[in-house]
């Protein structure tokens, strides 16, 4: 395995530049990191989202390597399509990646990439997890968690906003017996460059799943993305985890976690729980962390 | 030398697929669609084919995995039917937008509910405005021949568009015919590897596939439009190219059938208009100016051509294996306005029929005729077999 990557030998290339997302963004600083770990021979597709929209505006492109839109739903099926071509070209040396927010892996475009998974076909997919469709105005999607308002899901009238939790998807891409998955918090960017160089030296389907908060969308302030993501693994309501010879292996494991209710009330799209709200996202986090320590190495 | 074989019109695809050697294949089963499929996957376990063979999980990743490959810069084949056409819709408008020459056949397929397997052309028709060339054949050798022509007309300069072949499902797709097999050879002369400028390429990055603010987007779409229209002559260029070198062509965009000094003529895609030919035959015996033309190219539309097919015609009638609930068939309402633009004012009737397979007999080519003759009826959308004339 190549030489673990930090912030002295990361490389000082940029591939992802000139784009226009909102300032402390969470899934441009996941793309931008991802594209230094895998230089300039990737070829890239993103779906409908934040990350496209902000990058793909002709005659402003703002990639650096090859980059092409795919259908909302279709992240991995061009994937797997680049892969056939690339294949078939005859190419070495070269990335195959796909980027999608929560919305576009874990809702519409789940299909998609269980079939990729499924033909386990070359290539990098990360989903950026910033926990809402929040390109078209912060709906509600199935990663959204417990708790958080959202405009499909708006805290009012004693309302809790979001009432589900949100979908394992971690979980879901692993039990597709895939070669290597992981789980990442821009919180803790070396560990999530290091899961890219990981994903990257797998011969067919790898998957990462960041969390990337969105300060427009959690009600934060631009300054506080960083800080949000490593609380959100700190307290335990996220965890950095690995699936690979078909067994899970935690990363990180917090001798004792930090105060959720710091990292709740401090986020606008949580302001209107209550303790007793807090209480039940503690308890649904005691229960995860039981089946964690259960199953996983 | 040629080789005459006993195959469906589905194996006749395959079998034209496998002479233009795609680099990859991406597709998803679905009737009567499925044999198309099915060969070309045997074909590639034989190495008789060197594709990369995509078992996707659904028509939309088809045609999506489809595109990522042309991306690349390499020739890619799908192929469906009815309900996965109407899956992939959303993809075919990003196919045609991005400009990627990719060749699809369609079994032309009812379209649910209520449910069928049997053939109409409610679903390819219902996708006229997707951007893609629709070209329409009658039988096995056409649909190998024509499978070959697709991938020379989509990745000609001058056009850069998909290509939908659409073949009557069972009736073209299931119905085995003597198929005169052209060599490896001199399809390799007609059909060199796709060579392209527009494409990700490794070494020099692109991004494709954009968006374009309301400043620029009409621009985008008047040139996919202008490359539409490009096909109507690239086609009979290709189709002369194509002749000299396998023996064998079809002319354009419309197959005209006694139609210099036809009075009434019946216009209709796909397998029916063997059956109209013979129609004509027996009308001509009897001293009737009749004629046929088979629309081959549905997009672009045959404007020019049609008109001038038409030049002593006296009443039409217009053949539609479809209907756009509430109004009339979409053959038919193509076919008047390409009339109203050329100034022709004649009497022109819209025959719906073979809805959800229905059959359509010679009788009943003969009935359509006898309206058209006598031009009698006020009321001008018919729906064959069930006997009513539209009374709005």
């Amino acid at each position: 395995m190549s030489e673990s990557i930090n912030a002295r030998n990361i490389s000082d290339d940029e591939f992802f530049y000139g784009h226009k997302a909102c300032a402390g963004c969470g899934g441009s600083l996941a793309v931008r990191m991802a594209l230094k770990v895998l230089g300039e021979r990737t070829f890239l597709t993103l779906p409908a989202g934040c990350m496209s929209a902000v990058s793909f505006n002709y005659p402003q492109m703002s990639y650096a390597n090859n980059a092409i839109i795919s259908a909302f739903a279709s992240t991995a099926a061009v994937m797997t399509g680049l892969a056939a071509g690339a294949k078939s070209l005859k190419l070495d040396d070269y990335h195959i990646l796909g980027i999608a927010g929560d919305g576009g892996t874990a809702d519409i475009g789940i299909q998609a990439l269980s079939g990729m998974i499924d033909r386990n076909d070359k290539g990098i997919y990360i989903c950026y997890d910033n926990e809402a469709y929040m390109n078209t105005g912060i709906q509600k999607s199935g990663l959204t968690p417990f708790g958080a308002t959202t405009t499909t899901t708006p805290a009012v009238g004693g309302g809790k906003g979001n009432i589900k939790q949100k979908k394992n998807l971690f979980e879901i891409v692993a039990a597709h017996n895939i070669a290597y998955a992981a789980t990442a918090s821009v919180g803790y960017i070396e560990d999530f460059a290091n899961k890219v160089q990981r994903a990257s030296l797998v011969q067919g389907t790898s998957f990462i799943h960041v969390l990337a908060p969105c300060p427009t969308g959690w009600g934060i302030d631009t300054s506080e993305t960083i800080e949000v993501a490593r609380e959100v693994v700190d307290t335990g309501l996220w965890y950095l985890a690995e699936y690979y010879d078909g067994e899970y292996h935690l990363n990180k494991r917090p001798k004792e976690f930090q105060d959720v209710t710091h990292y709740i009330k401090r986020q606008g799209r949580f302001k209107h729980l209550t303790d007793e709200d807090i209480e039940h996202i503690v308890e649904s986090r005691d229960k995860t962390w039981e089946r964690i320590l259960r199953n996983y190495k | 030398m040629n080789d005459l074989k006993f195959i469906s019109g589905d194996e006749a695809f395959a079998e034209g697929v496998r002479l233009a050697r795609p680099q990859v294949i991406s597709a998803y089963p679905i009737t009567p669609q499925t044999i198309v499929v099915e060969r070309l996957a045997e074909m590639v376990e034989a190495a008789e084919l060197d594709s990369q063979f995509i078992h996707v999980e659904s028509e939309h990743s088809a045609m999506m995995s489809a595109m990522g490959a042309s991306a690349m810069g390499v020739r890619a084949f799908t192929a469906t039917s009815s309900q996965g056409l109407l899956y992939m819709a959303e993809c075919l408008y990003y196919v045609s937008g991005g400009r990627f020459p990719i060749v699809m056949m369609n079994a032309n397929r009812a379209t649910a509910l209520p449910w069928s397997i049997y053939s109409d052309q409610r679903d390819s028709l219902s996708q006229l405005d997707s951007g893609w060339i629709q070209i329409y054949v009658e039988d096995a050798q056409e649909a190998l021949d024509m499978a070959v022509q697709a991938f020379a007309l989509a990745e000609k300069e001058t056009v850069r568009l998909p290509v939908m072949v659409n073949l009557d499902g069972f009736i073209v797709t299931h119905t085995y015919e003597p198929v005169s097999i052209p060599t490896q050879e001199s399809i390799d002369r007609f059909l060199p590897p796709r060579s392209t400028w527009d494409k990700l390429d490794i070494e020099n990055p692109v991004s494709m596939a954009f968006t374009v603010g309301p400043e620029l987007n009409e621009e985008f779409n008047l040139l996919h439009h202008k490359a539409s229209l490009n096909a109507l002559k690239e086609i009979e260029t290709i189709d002369s190219e194509y002749k000299e070198i396998v023996g064998r062509g079809y002319g354009g965009a419309l197959k005209m059938y006694k139609t210099d000094d036809a009075e009434y003529v019946l216009i209709a895609l796909g397998s029916i208009n063997a059956l109209v030919r013979e129609e004509v035959d027996r009308l001509r015996s009897e001293g009737i100016r009749a004629g046929s033309i088979a629309i081959r190219m549905m997009r672009p539309f045959p404007t020019e051509e049609l008109a001038g097919a038409l030049k002593n015609a006296k009443a039409i009638g217009v053949l539609d294996k479809d209907i756009s609930f509430g109004y009339e068939g979409t053959v038919y309402t193509n076919v008047n306005s390409a009339l109203v633009k050329k100034g022709i004012n004649i009497a022109s009737y819209n025959f719906i029929c073979g809805i959800g397979g229905r059959d359509i007999s010679p009788r009943d080519i003969g009935q359509c005729f006898e309206t058209v003759i006598e031009g009698k009826e006020s009321k001008h959308i018919k729906f064959i077999g069930s006997e009513v004339w539209d009374d709005v």
